[in-house]
């Protein structure tokens, strides 16, 4: 019994020490992992202005800042509300700044007023790397295809025949000095289709994806029934304070759609969450610090042109396309936006219409008949009444529209206009596109046309697209410039400004920086035929030969006289003839 | 004879001039048939504006020209219709000059024979008189400046005319019998476009003949003559080469004109055979078949020498003629140059040459008809156009050997007797077996 006892005194013992001493390492082991983790922040918002054509534009933004440096020698691994694919491409390819955006439909600034992020038809991409790439094309042509497999679209087709280097339109947006334009690369796919298959990664890199918050109405079957609907991604380093101590790194994500007044079939003027998107709003994101809508009532302060149901005492003023503009603002992550009825569907009823004119926007559009040339013209409206100011052209056209710039031309209000800096970098043949860079002065209240003469080229016949009679896409061009405000800008970027207004850096309060994309262009090419190449082989070596043995015949052959020679019988006589031993006939 | 050939040069530049004020200049100057990536004016002042703008011209693919026309134009821009007309005159003249002279020697060489009595009796009607060959230096010089390709390759400012221009001065010179000079414009020559290359043969071959240096291979006095021709050629070719470099500060122009005749990048149409066949190629067979191409042009230089090594003179027109039917990116210009033998025609084959020429003349009609259907009308395609490219190659080959074979029986029966009797006594025909 007493050695009973012993024993299990003594395991007991035991237990105890082993305890204390694992609940000593746990101790420990907390104490030592509580690094304090990197910050990151996460805010949604929607804005809805409606147009004065009817139509209504939605533009969502999801921003996420991350106070941490992917460009130190260990590896961030914890990845929290950043999505972690975009957190390695941007170390593993030393990215500074990316900004891709796939866009269906033409944004028709005339009648729809400008937008919060421009972006043209098609596919978009242009990447600021840091100044420690060595080899650019090479870490392009890698992220591309990589991109390609994140957002499931064919930027594989992105090569050096429609990649450029602009020097002067695509300034980085973010922080940084290094402006060596070398670490630049800029490409289009006018061609790219957007769809579901797109969209559904997109939504994957939001933290609450499309379960929570903003992000629930962003069904597919709506969204693409619209006349317009682009979105993209933006990545840069931005400040955090104003003394810029501490950068983080901020993705953007943006997702903008003009609904057609005419879809929804009854015509009358009446917009709802419910209508647009067939989904209404239950909750924000848990993940969001902050998550808003905001609608645009500037327009219509009293409340004459529509109605905004369930009303709102929050009202908020923005500075945002040189414009002060006042919206309404619900706040989602207060629980009484959603009501009684723990959902929210926004309704806006419209009463009457009426125009406006943007200060710049561009036409663009191909001249000229049949398959040998034609002429580019790009037309820019400057709208504003009393004042000028510089835009910055920038056309990237395929090699096989063989640009003359000796043809170009430069006139506005019928006289010519010298542009001050002209960047031209001509084609190189199945290498790389022309890039043309132009640096002109709109006058006020004035339409300048630049027009150059091209020569369409015959392409091999495997270059041809399986539909070559459709036509060759030339992508959008670009003009960027900083338009004169009407108010006076913010240029404080720190301080607590609604997502949308605060996109492009302010740097000086009277003008703000503006990009407007053009048409692209469907150009026809002449095309041989494609069920030939076996004839065509053949008959030209005919011809070939035709002229070798000619020359052959008569460089090989002498004249002789032409024995006549004897006829079967006398042969045949001669053969028995000769047999005999008798001399022939 | 100084003055019917005045009035002939009064008459070609006031038809160009009067060319250049109408509104055809523009429309003739943008027909592929008669410039092309090569020579088109609209490229040179392209190429000019883009050493405006302080970008390279050879940056890009648009401007093929070499360095010294950069800086010949850079000065000469807007002279540019009295250039080439001017480029015209001298071609003529230097033809009519050397067509002159060659006829003196055809003269002398011929009495020698008469006198050693080398030609049969009954051949002396082949035998030219100095009477009948009086105009003929006027009427090469009429056909080439009056000559409806000649004519619309020089409204066009086609710098083919300038080549054709420093082939005929080469022509001149080697005449002549000036060795320093026929080796500049030779190497001038084929600075401009690597074909001319071929005329080295002829060019030593005239010389030699004319120096009576046999053309013995074992003999030290025709190598050492050959060795003095190609120093010459080379190094002119070389100081002009280096010259180029040091124009323009780089080797850029060495691709971009060279590299670009031998590789046929460009495939816009134009009356040769090589824009639909590389359009077409599988891109397997690519290289294969642009090295065929391209030796096809060199190829035939050995055995027209060989064969042709008593006549250099014709033998420069034959390699003309298969320049200008083979190369990569021929035009009319190259055609006219080549028509130049047309003076040597005998009467036993001109029924032949007169049904090939209206062949020739109906497919010149019948370029800008399917080219505007294909083009502008769209209701053809590629291959109407083609198919007149191929029939008009056909044309200019049955031409040249014609005129080779109604050249060569002439020399036969300058040997052997125009009346041929065959062992039976009766009348005889040749055949070339």
């Amino acid at each position: 019994v007493c050695v009973r006892v012993c024993v299990r005194v003594c395991v007991c013992a035991c237990v105890c020490v082993c305890a204390c001493v694992c609940v000593c390492v746990c101790v420990c082991v907390c104490v030592c992992s509580s690094v304090p983790q990197p910050k990151d922040d996460f805010q949604e918002e929607l804005v809805i202005r409606p147009l004065h054509s009817g139509d209504i534009y939605a533009s969502f933004q999801f921003r996420t800042l991350w106070e941490t440096d992917f460009m130190r020698g260990n590896k961030v691994s914890h990845y929290r509300l950043f999505p972690k694919s975009l957190g390695q491409v941007i170390s593993k390819f030393s990215v500074r700044e990316l900004h891709i955006s796939f866009t269906q439909g033409y944004w028709r600034t005339m009648q729809w007023g400008q937008p919060f992020l421009p972006s043209p038809p098609g596919a978009e991409l242009w990447v600021w790397f840091q100044d420690s790439v060595t080899d650019v094309d090479g870490t392009w042509k890698e992220l591309t295809n990589v991109l390609s497999g994140i957002f499931c679209a064919s930027l594989n087709f992105i090569d050096s025949t429609n990649t450029v280097q602009p020097s002067a339109s695509f300034k980085p947006l973010g922080i940084g000095n290094v402006t060596d334009h070398r670490f630049l690369r800029y490409a289009t796919l006018p061609r790219e289709i957007v769809c579901t298959e797109n969209l559904t990664p997109w939504k994957k890199l939001l933290p609450c994806g499309s379960k929570a918050g903003l992000a629930v109405l962003l069904k597919s079957e709506k969204l693409f029934h619209s006349s317009f609907h682009s979105q993209a991604v933006h990545i840069r380093p931005v400040c955090q304070d104003w003394q810029c101590k501490t950068t983080s790194w901020e993705l953007r994500q943006t997702l903008n759609v003009v609904f057609d007044l005419h879809t929804p079939g009854q015509g009358k003027l009446e917009w709802s969450l419910f209508k647009m998107f067939s989904r209404t709003l239950t909750e924000a994101c848990p993940l969001a610090s902050s998550s808003k809508i905001y609608i645009d009532i500037t327009d219509d302060p009293q409340g004459e042109q529509f109605e905004v149901s369930p009303a709102t005492h929050l009202l908020s003023q923005a500075m945002v396309l040189g414009d002060r503009r006042t919206f309404s603002v619900y706040d989602l992550t207060q629980q009484i936006t959603f009501g009684t009825v723990r959902s929210l569907n926004l309704l806006i009823r419209w009463k009457s219409r009426d125009m406006l004119r943007p200060l710049l926007h561009a036409e663009r559009y191909v001249a000229g008949y049949g398959l040998q040339t034609g002429e580019i013209h790009t037309l820019m409206y400057n709208n504003h009444p009393y004042r000028s100011f510089p835009v910055l052209l920038l056309d990237s056209v395929p090699w096989y529209l063989r640009l003359y710039i000796h043809t170009l031309t430069v006139t506005s209000k019928g006289k010519d206009n010298k542009p001050s800096y002209i960047h031209y970098q001509p084609s190189k043949d199945r290498v790389r596109p022309h890039l043309l860079e132009m640096l002109v002065q709109l006058p006020p209240n004035s339409v300048t046309e630049v027009t150059v003469q091209f020569e369409r080229a015959l392409l091999k016949w495997t270059e041809y697209t399986p539909d070559p009679n459709h036509g060759f896409y030339v992508g959008s061009s670009v003009i960027s410039s900083l338009v004169p405000s009407i108010v006076a800008m913010d240029t404080n970027s720190t301080r607590e400004q609604p997502l949308f207004s605060s996109f492009f850096p302010c740097k000086e309060e009277s003008s703000y920086f503006m990009r407007v994309y053009t048409e692209p262009l469907l150009v026809n090419l002449p095309t041989p035929d494609f069920s030939m190449p076996y004839n065509v082989i053949c008959l030209t070596c005919t011809v070939v030969a035709v002229g070798y043995g000619s020359l052959y015949n008569l460089l090989t052959r002498s004249f002789q006289i032409e024995e006549p020679s004897p006829g079967l019988a006398k042969r045949i006589a001669n053969i028995i003839r000769k047999m005999r031993g008798v001399p022939p006939l | 004879m100084a003055a019917p050939l005045t009035l002939l040069l009064l008459v070609a530049v006031t038809v160009r001039a009067a060319l250049y004020r109408s509104s055809l200049a523009d429309l003739i100057s943008e027909r592929v048939e008669v410039v092309s990536p090569l020579t088109a004016w609209k490229r040179v002042v392209e190429g000019l504006a883009l050493l405006d703008l302080g970008v390279s011209p050879y940056s890009g693919d648009v401007f093929h020209e070499t360095p010294l026309i950069i800086y010949l134009f850079h000065f000469l821009v807007d002279y540019a219709e009295i250039t080439f007309m001017l480029a015209d005159v001298i071609t003529a003249v230097a033809l009519y000059l050397s067509v002159k002279d060659y006829n003196k020697q055809v003269f002398r060489k011929q009495k020698y024979a008469l006198e050693a009595d080398r030609y049969p009796l009954d051949c002396l009607e082949l035998i030219r008189s100095p009477k009948e060959m009086q105009y003929i230096p006027l009427k090469v010089a009429m056909f080439y400046l009056l000559n409806p390709f000649t004519i619309l390759s020089c409204v066009a400012k086609s710098t083919c005319g300038l080549n054709n221009a420093v082939i005929a001065l080469f022509v001149l010179s080697t005449i002549k019998g000036n060795v320093l000079l026929s080796a500049i414009f030779l190497s001038l020559a084929t600075y401009q476009s690597i074909y001319p290359l071929t005329l080295c043969a002829a060019a030593l071959l005239y010389l030699l003949q004319r120096q009576y240096i046999p053309v013995n291979l074992r003999r030290f006095s025709f190598w050492w003559f050959v060795a003095q021709y190609a120093f010459m050629y080379l190094g002119s070719l070389f100081v002009i080469v280096g010259l180029s470099f040091f124009l323009l500060g780089s080797w850029d122009f060495l691709p971009s004109v060279y590299g670009f005749i031998l590789s046929v990048p460009d495939l816009t149409p134009n009356i040769g055979l090589f824009w639909y066949f590389f359009a077409e190629m599988f891109e397997h067979f690519r290289l294969f078949f642009l090295c065929v191409f391209q030796i096809n042009v060199f190829f035939y230089t050995v055995p027209l020498s060989i064969k042709l090594k008593e006549h250099p003179v014709f033998l420069i027109f034959m390699q003309l003629a298969v320049i200008s039917i083979f190369k990569s990116y021929p035009t009319v210009g190259d055609i006219a140059a080549s028509f130049i033998k047309h003076h040597k025609a005998s009467s036993a084959s001109s029924l032949n040459i007169f049904l090939v020429s209206c062949v020739l003349l109906a497919c010149s009609a019948l370029f800008p008809v399917l080219w505007h259907l294909w083009i502008y009308a769209g209701s053809a395609n590629s291959n109407f156009y083609y198919a007149i490219t191929l029939l008009f190659n056909v044309a200019q080959i049955l031409l040249v050997s014609d005129y080779f074979y109604a050249f060569l029986r002439r020399e036969h029966h300058l040997s052997h007797g125009l009346y041929l009797k065959r062992k039976d006594g009766s009348e005889a025909t040749l055949v070339l077996k």
